[in-house]
C-alpha cells in the first residue's frame, strides 16, 4: 500500500471506529490515536521523502495510480513533492491539535465523524495529482463544514454556515468549469496534472480558464472581494472547525491557485497575473485595516487571516522562486499561527462566554498560561524573528522585491506596510484583553488552560518556533520543489 | 575566538531557563541565577575585548575585523542569504563591553530595587532576553541579522516597558513604543530591500570594503523622484535608526517608555537600545559617506534640532525620569550630529570617533543617573521633583554618585563627559559653525537642567513627604524617613561612578576610528574652554535658582509664558500623534474600510442571495402542482408558438 493513501485511509478507519464507539472515553481514545497516527505518518513521510529525493529526481514521488472512471480518464492518482509534504505535515498537526481543542464537545460522536470526513477531504486534496480526484476531495472537505458550523456553532450559525457554503460552492462552480475546460483544452486524454503540464494549453483557452480557476480557488484563499464568508464563518464556527478551516482549508485555496491555475497555465498567469496582484495587494492592507477596528476576537483574527492569506496569493503572483517559497512558508506559518489563535480564543470564550474585547481585561492575571500563549501567537503574527511569521514574510518581501518594475516595487512596499498595521491590531487586542486591570469581576477565579488545551497550544507553539528558528529545512524542501514551475515560467 | 559565542548563548539560555522554569523557583533564586549568568557573560565579553584589542585585533597598524562564527541561516536567492554570526571589530567589541557592564550593573541593582515585586522571575527572564538581543545586534555580521535582533530588542523593550501590565499607562506606553519604532522599522526594511536588491548582498564587509565601491557602483546613475536611489535607501535605513534612537519627530515614545521599571530605563532607554540607531549609522558609515553624503548632512541637521529641542523640554519637566529621558534624547542627538559632521579617514574622521566615544561615556553616566534616580524613587516613592528636596542628608552615596554623573554629563573636566563632548564640539566646529553654536548652547542647557535636577532632589528645601503623593507603604499617613538603598543598589552606583569619572581618560582614537587606523587627538583648548565656560554658566544659573528654595523659578516660568508652556507640554507633539493615529487612521481610514466591507462588499453578497431568494419565491407559484394550470399553460404556449410561426 502506498504511504500516501494511508492519509485518507486512517481518517476513514477512524470514522468506522467512531461509529462503533459508545462512550466519550472510547471516542476520545479513537480520535487521539488516529490523529497521532496521522502525525507519525506525516513525520515518516517527510523522512522518506528526503531519502527518496536524494536518489530520484522525478517531479512527484511515491506516485501510484488507479483508473476508476476510464471513459473520462479519471483516475485516483497520488504523488507528492516537497510542497505537498509540507502541507500534509501542517494538516496533520492541525488535525491533531484540533482534537484536543474540542475535548468537551456536545454530541461528540457526530462531531468527530464530520471532523474526520473533513480530514479525509483535506488530506486527499494534498496527495492528489489527478484534477478530478483533487476536485472531489475539495468538495468532500467543504460539505462537512456546513454541518459543523450549522450544528455546533455559536451566534448566527445558520446564516454563517449557509453563507460560507454557498460562497465556497460558488467558487467550486467556477472551478468545475475550469477543470473541465483544462481537460478538453489539453486534448481530453488525461486528468493527471503532471501530464497536462507537459502538454500545451492554447493561450486563447488559458486566457479565460486561468481567471476562473484562480478565482475558484481564490475564494477559498480569501481573495478580495470574495472574502466575506471568512469573518462570519470563523466567528460562528466551533473552535476546532475554525482551526481546521483557517489553518488548513484556506491553504487549499492558495495551494490550488499555485498547483492548478499557475502551474498549468503559466502564460496566462504571466499575462493576467497583474489583475489578481492588485486584488491581493488590496487584500493585504484592507484586511489589516479592517482588523484594527473589530471588537470580536474572532473577527479580528478572521480579518487578519484575510491579510495574511492575501500575502500568500500576492507572493505566488510575484512568480519568482524566492517569493513563491515565501508564499508556501506563509501558508505553513499562517496555518499554525491562526490555529493557535483560534485554539486560544476558544479557550478564552469557553470560560468568559464573551469574545468582545471591550468586555475583557486583565486576563493575564487570571489565566497566565493562556495569556502568555496568546502573546506568543500575537508576536508570531506581527512577525517577530524566531517565530514563523518573520521568516515567511521576509522571504516574500525579499522575493517580491526581486521583480523589476515600479508596479511590482510599489505593491511590495504597500504589502510591507502591513507589518505596521498588524502590530497595531495585535497590540491593541493584547493590551485590551490581557493587560490592564481586570474588567469583569466574574472573571476572577476562572481556571487556566486544562491539560488537553495545553497539549494543543504547546504543540502549535513548538511548530511555530521550529519553523521560525530553523527555516532553512522548510525553505529548502519548498525551494527545490519549485523547479518545474520556475522552469516553465522562465521559458516565457 | 569561538568562545565568543558564549556572550550570546548565555543570556539566551538564561532567558529560556528563567522563562520556562522561573515560575517554579523562589524569586530570589531566579534573580541570583540571572545575575550570575550575566556575570559570566560580562567576563567573557571582557576577555574577548582584551584579546581583541591587545592581542589579535591589529594587523600592522590597522584594526581588522574578526569573524569567529558565521553560518547561513536562511537562503533567499543565489546571492541573498541571511547569515548569523559574530563580527568583532573595534566598535562591536566596545559595545559588548558597554552592554555587558551596564546590564550586569542593572541585574545586580534590580535584586534590591525589584525586591518583592510580583513577576520578579519574569523580570529577570526578560532582562536576559534583552541582553541577548542587544548583544546579537551589535555583533551582527550583516544588515539582516541586525534587523532580526533589532526587532527582538524592540519586543524585549515592549515587554519591559509594560512590565507593570495592570497599569493602563504602562500598557499604552509599551504599545506606543512598539508601534512608533515599528513604523520606523518599516523604513529600515524597505531600505534594506533596496540596498540588497542593487548590491546583491547583506554583508557589512562587502558593503563597506574599498570605500563602499560596491554600493557606489551598483547605484551609479539610478535615481527616483530626483534623488539618487542610494540616498533613498540610506535615508530609509536611517529612519529605522531614528526610530530606535528617538530622533525628532519619532522621539515621542521614549519619554512614555519611562513607565517601565527604572533599572530597565537605565539599561534599555539610556545606555544600550536607544543608541542602536547611532550604532547602525556608524556601522554603515563608509556607505553613508561615499554613497550618500547628503544623508549624513541630513542626519547632522536632524540631530542638531533634536538636541536643542529635547534640551529645552528637559528644562521644564518635573518628573525626574522624564527629565532624564529628554536628556537622553538630547545626548543621543549629539552622537548623531557627530556622525553627521564627520569626514572619513584619519583625523578627518574625528566626528566618528567622537560619536562612539560619547556613546561609550554616556552609557555609564546616564545609566548611573537613572539608577540614582531609581534609588531616590525607591526612597520617596514618587517620581515628582516637588516630592523631593533635601535628600542629601539621608542618602549620601546616591547623592555623591549622582553629582559625579551630573558633572560628567555637564562636561566638567576631568569627568568622562568632558572628553567625549569636547571631541564632538571640535568636530562640529571644524565642519559647520551653526551646528557648533547650537550644540554649544545645548551644552549649557544640559548643565543647567541636570543641576536643576540635582539641586531639586538633594538640596533645595528640607525633606518633607509631599502631601499630594502619599507613600504607598505609609499607611494611615505615617511616613518613614528616606534612607540609603541596600548594598545591591549602592554598589552598582559606585562602580558606575568610577566608570563615569575615568572612562574619559581612555585614548579612544587609538581604538576606534572611521578607517580603522589609529590616530592622535589632542584637546582643542579653544573649543574646550568655551564648552567649560558654558557648562559653568549653566551650573551657576541652576545654583542660583534651585540650591535654596525660592520663588524665582516660578516667576521666570511666568515670564517665559508661551515658550514655557509649550516646552512643558512637549510642544504638543504627543497630541499631534494622538490626532493622527486616533482620528485620521482609526476614524477616517479603518472605520470606513470596515464599514465598506460589512455594508458594500458583504452587502453585495447578501444582496445576491436575497435577489435569488426573492426571484425564486416569486416564480415559485408557477410550480403549483395543479394539472389544470399546467395544461392551460401548455395549450397557451402551443397557440403562441403556432401564432408566431404562422405570422413571422
Amino acid at each position: 500500500m502506498n504511504i500516501l493513501s494511508l492519509f485518507v485511509l486512517v481518517p476513514i478507519l477512524m470514522m468506522i471506529a467512531l461509529f462503533f464507539s459508545r462512550d466519550m472515553k472510547t471516542i476520545r481514545t479513537v480520535m487521539v490515536a488516529g490523529a497521532s497516527i496521522l502525525v507519525i505518518l506525516a513525520t515518516a513521510l517527510t523522512v522518506m521523502f528526503f531519502q527518496e529525493r536524494a536518489v530520484s529526481d522525478a517531479e512527484m514521488l511515491f506516485v501510484s495510480s488507479f483508473k476508476w472512471y476510464p471513459s473520462l480518464n479519471i483516475s485516483y492518482t497520488v504523488g507528492v513533492d516537497g510542497i505537498s509534504v509540507a502541507m500534509l505535515c501542517l494538516s496533520a498537526i492541525i488535525v491533531f491539535t484540533g482534537v484536543f481543542s474540542s475535548w468537551n464537545m456536545p454530541m461528540p460522536k457526530e462531531f468527530f465523524l464530520w471532523y474526520c470526513l473533513l480530514s479525509v477531504g483535506v488530506f486527499g486534496f494534498f496527495i492528489s495529482i489527478d484534477l478530478f480526484t483533487m476536485f472531489m476531495f475539495y468538495e468532500v472537505a467543504l460539505i462537512p463544514m456546513y454541518l459543523l458550523i450549522g450544528l455546533w456553532g455559536t451566534g448566527r450559525k445558520e446564516y454563517s454556515a449557509m453563507k460560507l457554503t454557498l460562497m465556497l460552492m460558488g467558487g467550486s462552480a467556477f472551478l468545475m468549469v475550469g477543470i473541465v475546460g483544462i481537460y478538453y483544452a489539453s486534448g481530453h486524454e488525461t486528468m493527471n496534472l503532471i501530464e497536462i503540464a507537459q502538454r500545451h494549453i492554447p493561450i486563447e483557452f488559458q486566457r479565460w480558464l486561468f481567471p476562473i480557476t484562480f478565482l475558484g480557488f481564490g475564494v477559498l484563499g480569501a481573495l478580495f472581494p470574495f472574502h466575506t464568508w471568512s469573518p462570519d464563518g470563523h466567528a460562528s464556527a466551533p473552535t476546532a472547525v475554525s482551526m481546521l478551516h483557517a489553518g488548513v482549508l484556506m491553504k487549499l485555496g492558495g495551494y490550488g491557485c499555485f498547483r492548478v491555475a499557475m502551474y498549468l497555465m503559466p502564460e496566462a498567469a504571466h499575462e493576467l497575473g497583474w489583475i489578481f496582484l492588485i486584488l491581493t495587494g488590496i487584500s493585504v492592507v484592507y484586511g489589516a485595516f479592517s482588523a484594527v477596528v473589530q471588537t470580536d476576537l474572532k473577527y479580528i483574527n478572521a480579518y487578519s487571516s484575510v491579510s495574511h492569506c492575501g500575502l500568500v496569493l500576492f507572493a505566488l503572483l510575484m512568480m519568482n522562486r524566492t517569493a513563491m517559497t515565501g508564499a508556501i512558508m506563509q501558508m505553513l506559518s499562517h496555518g499554525l499561527m491562526t490555529a493557535l489563535f483560534f485554539a486560544l480564543i476558544g479557550l478564552i470564550y469557553g470560560r468568559t462566554h464573551t469574545r468582545d474585547i471591550r468586555e475583557m481585561g486583565g486576563l493575564m492575571k487570571i489565566m497566565p498560561f493562556a495569556a502568555v500563549c496568546y502573546v506568543i501567537a500575537g508576536l508570531a503574527s506581527l512577525g517577530l524573528p524566531g517565530l514563523s511569521g518573520f521568516v515567511a514574510e521576509m522571504t516574500i518581501f525579499v522575493g517580491a522585491f526581486q521583480n523589476t518594475g515600479v508596479f511590482y516595487t510599489a505593491f511590495t512596499v504597500v504589502a510591507c506596510c502591513s507589518i505596521v498595521i498588524t502590530a497595531v491590531y495585535i497590540l491593541r487586542t493584547v493590551g485590551k484583553i490581557l493587560y490592564g486591570p481586570i474588567q469583569d469581576k466574574h472573571h476572577i477565579g476562572l481556571p487556566d488552560a486544562a491539560w488537553y488545551e495545553k497539549v494543543s497550544v504547546v504543540v502549535l507553539i513548538i511548530g511555530i518556533a521550529f519553523l521560525g528558528m530553523y527555516p532553512s529545512g522548510a525553505s529548502n524542501l519548498i525551494y527545490d520543489s519549485l523547479t518545474p514551475i520556475i522552469s516553465k515560467l522562465a521559458l516565457l | 575566538m569561538e568562545y565568543s559565542i558564549l556572550i550570546i548563548a548565555t543570556p539566551l539560555l538564561m532567558f529560556l531557563f528563567l522563562g520556562l522554569l522561573g515560575g517554579k523557583m523562589k524569586p530570589k533564586v531566579a534573580g541570583i541565577i540571572g545575575t550570575l549568568g550575566m556575570t559570566l557573560c560580562a567576563t567573557v565579553a571582557y576577555t574577548v575585548a582584551y584579546q581583541y584589542f591587545f592581542q589579535i585585533g591589529k594587523t600592522g597598524d590597522t584594526w581588522t575585523p574578526a569573524v569567529p562564527i558565521n553560518f547561513e541561516w536562511l537562503r533567499f536567492t543565489d546571492h541573498l542569504h541571511i547569515d548569523l554570526g559574530i563580527l568583532l571589530d573595534p566598535i562591536s567589541v566596545m559595545m559588548l563591553v558597554v552592554i555587558t557592564t551596564v546590564s550586569l550593573m542593572v541585574h545586580l541593582y534590580s535584586l534590591g530595587y525589584m525586591h518583592g515585586e510580583t513577576g520578579f522571575q519574569r523580570y529577570y527572564a526578560l532582562l536576559s532576553l534583552f541582553s541577548f538581543s542587544m548583544l546579537g545586534l551589535v555583533v551582527a555580521t550583516n544588515i539582516f541579522q541586525m534587523y532580526i535582533f533589532w526587532e527582538l530588542v524592540g519586543v524585549s523593550s515592549y515587554s519591559l516597558i509594560g512590565f507593570y501590565y495592570t497599569k493602563p499607562s504602562a500598557v499604552s506606553a509599551s504599545k506606543k513604543a512598539f508601534i512608533v519604532t515599528r513604523f520606523a522599522d518599516l523604513g529600515f526594511l524597505v531600505g534594506i530591500l533596496i540596498l540588497s536588491y542593487y548590491t546583491g548582498t547583506f554583508d557589512f564587509a562587502n558593503l563597506t570594503q574599498d570605500n563602499s565601491a560596491l554600493v557606489v557602483n551598483s547605484f551609479a546613475g539610478k535615481s527616483f523622484i530626483g534623488l539618487s536611489l542610494a540616498t533613498w535607501a540610506l535615508a530609509l535605513i536611517f529612519m529605522g535608526g531614528a526610530g530606535k534612537s528617538a530622533m525628532f519627530p519619532l522621539h515621542i515614545w521614549l519619554p512614555d517608555a519611562m513607565e517601565g521599571p527604572t533599572p530597565v530605563s537605565a539599561l534599555i532607554h539610556a545606555a544600550t537600545m536607544v543608541v542602536a540607531g547611532v550604532f547602525l549609522v556608524a556601522r554603515l558609515f563608509p556607505v553613508y559617506h561615499f554613497a550618500a553624503p547628503e544623508v549624513l548632512t541630513m542626519i547632522a541637521y536632524v540631530g542638531t534640532f533634536t538636541a536643542l529641542f529635547a534640551a529645552v523640554i528637559a528644562i521644564t519637566q518635573t518628573d525626574i525620569k522624564r527629565v532624564l529621558a529628554f536628556s537622553t534624547i538630547s545626548q543621543i542627538a549629539y552622537m548623531m550630529v557627530a556622525l553627521g559632521v564627520s569626514d572619513f579617514g584619519g583625523h578627518d574622521g574625528l566626528g566618528y570617533m567622537a560619536s562612539m566615544f560619547h556613546l561609550f561615556t554616556h552609557a555609564f553616566f546616564k545609566a548611573l543617573l537613572f539608577l540614582g534616580a531609581g534609588s531616590v524613587i525607591h526612597a520617596v516613592h514618587s517620581n515628582e521633583m516637588h516630592a523631593m528636596g533635601g535628600l542629601h542628608k539621608y542618602m549620601k552615596i546616591t547623592s555623591i554618585t549622582f553629582l559625579v554623573a551630573c558633572l560628567a554629563i555637564a562636561g566638567i573636566p576631568p569627568f568622562s563627559g568632558f572628553y567625549s563632548k569636547d571631541e564632538i564640539l571640535a568636530a562640529a566646529f571644524h565642519n559647520h559653525q551653526a551646528i557648533f553654536w547650537t550644540l554649544w548652547v545645548v551644552a549649557g542647557l544640559t548643565a543647567f537642567y541636570m543641576f536643576r535636577l540635582y539641586f531639586c532632589i538633594f538640596w533645595n528645601r528640607p525633606y518633607s513627604p509631599h502631601p499630594l503623593t502619599p507613600s504607598p507603604q505609609g499607611e494611615g499617613g505615617h511616613h518613614h524617613k528616606p534612607h540609603e538603598s541596600p548594598w545591591t543598589m549602592a554598589l552598582p552606583l559606585i562602580i558606575l561612578g568610577v566608570f563615569s569619572i575615568f572612562s574619559g581618560l581612555i585614548p579612544f582614537a587609538d581604538f576606534v576610528s572611521s578607517d580603522n587606523q589609529p590616530f592622535h587627538t589632542h584637546i582643542d583648548w579653544t573649543v574646550a574652554s568655551m564648552s567649560i565656560l558654558v557648562a559653568i554658566i549653566g551650573i551657576g544659573t541652576a545654583f542660583v535658582l534651585y540650591f535654596k528654595e525660592s520663588r524665582q523659578p516660578a516667576v521666570l516660568a511666568q515670564k517665559m509664558g508661551v515658550l514655557y508652556r509649550g516646552a512643558l507640554h512637549k510642544f504638543y507633539l504627543d497630541e499631534v500623534w494622538m490626532w493622527v493615529t486616533q482620528t485620521v487612521v482609526f476614524r477616517y481610514i479603518c472605520k470606513p474600510i470596515a464599514w465598506f466591507d460589512r455594508h458594500i462588499i458583504d452587502g453585495t453578497m447578501d444582496g445576491i442571495a436575497w435577489t435569488t431568494q426573492k426571484a425564486s419565491t416569486s416564480i415559485r407559484g408557477l410550480q403549483s402542482g395543479q394539472v389544470q394550470f399546467y395544461a392551460w399553460v401548455f395549450v397557451a404556449g402551443t397557440i403562441l408558438i403556432a401564432a408566431l410561426v404562422l405570422f413571422l
